[in-house]
């Protein structure tokens, strides 16, 4: 488990990450997983977050050592596609049993290993370890270089047992077993001034190949893309890529970092959803790609490329203009990702009535803070009846959101449209976006929303639950109302910092007392931001009200 | 009939089997105001809330410890006592079900001890049940979680009838197996309700995991059966056991309270359900309504419109023991032939299967067996539909997980009704199937005599 910790601390340590660049040493070290709080945690572990990340190698046998809970309750159900080989969506586990944790299960994985080989063949073996064989001492590294001896083949240990963190975690985890055990050992059999990589993209919903044909025009190869739809020798051979796109979720930064460290291969972080990102992100490869000794003519291909696909995204886009007339949206959702379709969302006509406030703008914020009046990153703290009343308040008529929330606007009533992971179908580059708008429409003129709003022939449409509901919020906000001691209270107890569960009070009360007006002295004081980060926004809004004395607010 | 063997394979390739706390988490699930809470690291309950949200399409209340590694080294009572409280403040649950998980029974974490500790410690939680049940990965599969589930409701939740309480006769308790569906309970409801009895179903996911829409917005169970209702379950004058792994409850609630208990092992086919039938019109004291006279005459002509299509086909079935035995059993009775069984854990009912041998394996022995042995229908749950692309045989999704279709909750094996459906189910596939992949052409008996087998098969 030692080598487990110092690769955990090597993570941590990530300079690639901007959050992390501006922590002090100490805070580095604690790391930048968040505190999971029993009974009010959501959200996979540290094993989860590595096997989503290379589980879309489609041609690796994914063994995964232990209990049955760690595959029997999960296997295949993940929704990244392949083109080649179908041995990725096998389960396999060494199951094991009462008598492997008395005595270990090193044997069983090992003659595991053995049948594996023996019956598919694959090119690689990865092996998953889980909690109990990390408690009980099994020598995961020392099974798989004694089966990659006596074998001839792969077998590489992904050492991200859950409990050792959040999923975030197991992603980098993840990244770090693959740059020690299998990026740079092979070499492709030719290489050409456009090969890139593209790092943290697993190709749910087929969505690599909604872009991967604009690439094939440009003449840009994808050398390997980690982890959607790859194959385990063209990871092997990565390192001999020119350049290298890192999608969006940060998920694999420690990859692309150390492999311009190691190989030199230049990085940029971008993203293919959204009609102007996605054409960023094309200038961009072929900006890096000419740095690298491509031809300078790639850039003009590309601009021609990027007005073409625009225009008829565009075109497509705007014949929904007058549908969506007076439509409003509410897109919940903490990632980035979703912020760059807000802009072919409100091409296509569409008001949006709520969102992140991350990257907004302060007319946004305004606004936003007025419907949710917190940041999304703490929507999976608030209750159903909250989120109801949120849906209520903004008036909206369709709510684009993750999986979770997706109930609470069905039993709603509500038009409802996944544009997280679990999501069907596939919203990658310029055909994405306007399958994107497509569903959107296809949802709001859904003839079944005035069926089911009906009230039943027994119903009192006056006195139903969703009226009851929303009472019941109205009356806990006139008792609040009512007793300033109490809303007092319930405002200071809001937690501004999730990570390290640190309330508005505390913060209030560090920056009255140390006479505070940096996000730093707050962290210093309160340990609030120590974690993710996030939260920093939150805290100088504090700070700049705070900062701001009650006259100056009158005459502005 | 058939030998039970165990695999010899160290490797399980495609599990058949789930593990035993999330089968425990769902027995909670059947409880009013509950909130599961399994004591482990965050994944163990993020898995299975995963995959019950994508087997019943709703919101799942699941919890967890969230141990980390440290907490699991030095012991789990801190993370136990903040997840209690967490959820007490949060949610403010009538119940908390707790289930252990391989990471916390290596330890060898003592949670009734610290049950009793946080009890002792913080007042508020004091009143608030806590029941806890040791369901450890690395052993037994998810119907056992179930069993060993509801034995401790039972033990800790039913309250024994003082001497001087009237009993009263038309009450019945019924202990459902975890194979039955919300829609299976639905339907058994209105059979007993129908013999003017009062059932109280332990544990409740008719009323929970239906699909309904909520009156209201709560983050626990809604829905399900209450505490109060549970505790008083001595009262009834019969207790109903439906699967073989209920026994143990059923005796549980025998000791406890003194009711006689009925199990039956089967509710799915005709003459199970004439044996329910006659248990009801007998401790009711009732004729049989006629409605279920007409559907029992619905059943035989589905049986014989259906027998034609499900007679002689050679069956490969995938399923927890008391499911396989249910439905395998009925298959057999419709003129199937079950030729390749794999279930996921050891029971006395598995003896009684009508084939030779069962295999406590997984998909990957139940695919190589259906391809040796000629099948030509797959029966188990949604991750046999790669054997099933692969093998190119008509594919019944049974139990859980059924992640790729609507309507798990409310698949109907029991009654007449659900026997009746199932042949049509059943049967449509098979026809589908032949339309689709077994049209005779001129070629088709070309050979004479050689090419009978292979069209016999299908």
């Amino acid at each position: 488990m030692s080598s487990v910790k110092a690769t955990i601390q090597d993570v941590f340590n990530e300079p690639g990450c901007g959050k992390n660049a501006n922590k002090s040493e100490a805070e580095r070290k604690k790391g930048c997983t968040k505190q999971l709080q029993p009974g009010g945690a959501a959200g996979g572990c540290a094993f989860d977050g590595a096997k989503i990340a290379l589980q879309p190698l489609t041609d690796v046998a994914h063994l995964v050592h232990g209990p049955i809970a760690c595959e029997g309750n999960s296997w295949d159900n993940r929704g990244a596609k392949s083109s080649g080989s179908n041995i990725w969506r096998t389960g396999f586990t060494t199951d094991i049993n009462e008598t492997d944790v008395v005595f270990g299960g090193e044997k069983r994985l090992y003659k595991s290993i053995k049948e594996i080989i023996e019956k598919y063949d694959p090119p690689a073996i990865f092996v998953y370890q889980t909690c109990v064989p990390a408690m009980i001492g099994d020598d995961i590294d020392a099974v798989c270089k004694a089966a990659r001896e006596k074998f001839g083949k792969p077998v590489i240990p992904i050492n991200s047992p859950g409990f050792v963190g959040p999923k975030n975690l197991g992603n980098k985890l993840a990244g770090e077993a693959l740059l020690a055990h299998v990026i740079g050992t092979e070499e492709p059999d030719y290489t050409t001034p456009y090969d890139i990589n593209i790092i943290g993209e697993y190709n749910l919903s087929g969505e690599l190949w909604q872009v991967k044909p604009l690439l094939d025009e440009l003449g840009i190869r994808i050398l390997s893309c980690i982890s959607g739809d790859g194959k385990y020798k063209e990871v092997a051979y990565s390192h001999r890529a020119k350049a290298a796109m890192m999608v969006c979720s940060k998920a694999m930064i420690n990859v692309a970092r150390k492999m311009e460290e190691r190989y030199s291969i230049p990085f940029f972080e971008g993203s293919f959803y959204g009609i102007e990102d996605t054409s960023d992100s094309l200038r961009e490869i072929a900006s890096l790609l000419i740095q690298r000794g491509a031809p300078a003519e790639l850039m003009d291909r590309t601009e021609a490329l990027i007005q073409r696909e625009e225009s008829k995204a565009w075109a497509a886009i705007a014949k929904y203009k007058p549908r969506f007339q007076g439509k409003k949206v509410l897109l919940i959702t903490g990632g980035v990702k979703s912020w760059s379709v807000v802009a072919a969302l409100q091409e296509a006509g569409l008001e949006l009535v709520g969102t992140s406030v991350k990257k907004s703008t302060k007319e946004d914020k305004e606004r936003i803070k007025e419907l949710m009046g917190q940041d999304a990153h703490m929507i999976d703290d608030m209750t159903p009846r909250e989120m109801y009343k949120m849906l209520r308040d903004a008036r909206a008529d369709i709510m684009l959101s993750g999986g979770r929330s997706q109930f609470i606007a069905l039993k709603a009533s509500m038009p409802w449209l996944d544009i997280n992971q679990e999501r069907h179908h596939a919203y990658m580059g310029y055909v994405g976006m306007v399958k994107l708008v497509e569903e959107i429409d296809k949802a709001l003129y859904n003839p079944i929303w005035a069926q089911v709003r009906r009230a039943a022939p027994w119903e009192n449409p006056a006195n139903n639950w969703q009226e009851r509901a929303m009472a019941a919020a109205a009356a806990d906000a006139a008792a609040l109302a009512a007793d300033p001691v109490k809303a007092e209270q319930v405002r200071r107890a809001k937690k501004i910092c999730n990570c390290k569960s640190v309330e508005l009070g505390v913060i209030e009360d560090a920056i009255a007392a140390h006479a505070l007006t940096t996000v730093e002295g707050v962290r210093e004081h309160t340990n609030a931001s120590g974690g993710c980060g996030a939260c920093a926004i939150r805290i100088e809004e504090i700070l700049a009200e705070k900062a701001t004395p009650p006259h100056a607010i009158a005459a502005e | 009939m058939a030998t039970v063997t165990l695999t010899k394979k160290a490797c399980s390739v495609n599990p058949l089997k789930m593990s035993q706390p999330i089968g425990g988490t769902l027995a909670f699930m059947g409880l009013r105001g509950a909130m599961p809470l399994l004591h482990g690291s965050q994944g163990c309950t993020s898995f299975g809330l995963v995959l019950f949200t994508r087997h019943f399409k709703e919101a799942i209340p699941m919890q967890t410890t969230a141990m980390s590694e440290v907490a699991t080294v030095l012991g789990g009572y801190e993370n136990v006592e903040q997840a209690v409280l967490n959820i007490y403040n949060r949610t403010k649950p009538e119940i908390i079900g707790i289930c252990s998980t391989g990471v916390t029974e290596t330890k060898g974490d003592d949670v009734e001890g610290y049950i009793k500790l946080i009890k002792e410690k913080h007042e508020i939680v004091r009143n608030l049940p806590l029941v806890y049940v040791s369901t450890p990965d690395f052993k037994d599969a998810f119907q056992d979680g179930w069993e060993k589930t509801v034995t401790r409701m039972v033990e800790v939740l039913v309250e024994t009838p003082k001497s001087s309480e009237r009993k009263d006769p038309q009450r019945v308790n019924v202990l459902p197996g975890c194979h039955l569906t919300p829609g299976d309970l639905e339907e058994l409801r209105t059979i007993i309700e129908d013999f003017g009895l009062k059932p109280t179903f332990l544990p409740d996911l008719s009323g929970s995991l239906d699909g309904h829409i909520p009156d209201d917005f709560t983050p626990t169970t809604i829905g399900g059966v209450g505490i109060e209702e549970i505790a008083t379950m001595g009262q009834a004058g019969w207790t109903i056991a439906i699967g073989a792994q209920m026994r143990a409850a059923a005796e549980a609630l025998q000791k406890k309270t003194d009711i006689p208990y009925r199990l039956f092992e089967r509710l799915c086919g005709l003459e199970a359900n004439d044996e329910l039938m006659a248990f009801l019109m007998e401790i009711s004291g009732r004729p049989a309504p006629m409605k279920y006279r007409r559907q029992r005459g619905q059943l035989v002509d589905a049986m014989l419109d259906g027998h034609f299509h499900i007679g002689g086909r050679r069956l490969a079935i995938g399923a927890e023991p008391d499911l396989l035995y249910d439905v395998g059993s009925f298959l057999t009775e419709m003129g199937a032939q079950i030729v390749a069984a794999v279930t996921t854990t050891q029971s006395p009912i598995l003896e009684k299967l009508p084939t030779e041998n069962v295999l406590i394996g997984d998909l990957e022995d139940l695919e190589t067996f259906a391809r040796e042995r000629n099948c030509d229908l797959l029966v188990t749950h949604s991750h046999g539909r790669q054997a099933a692309e692969r093998l190119k045989i008509p594919f019944f999704r049974l139990g859980i997980p059924m992640f790729d279709r609507l309507g798990g909750g409310h698949q109907l094996t029991v009654g007449y009704r659900g026997g009746r459906d199932l042949v049509f189910d059943v049967s449509n596939l098979i026809m589908a199937d032949h339309d689709e992949n077994h049209q005779p052409t001129p070629e088709t008996w070309r050979d004479g005599m050689d090419s009978i087998h292979g069209a016999a098969s299908h």
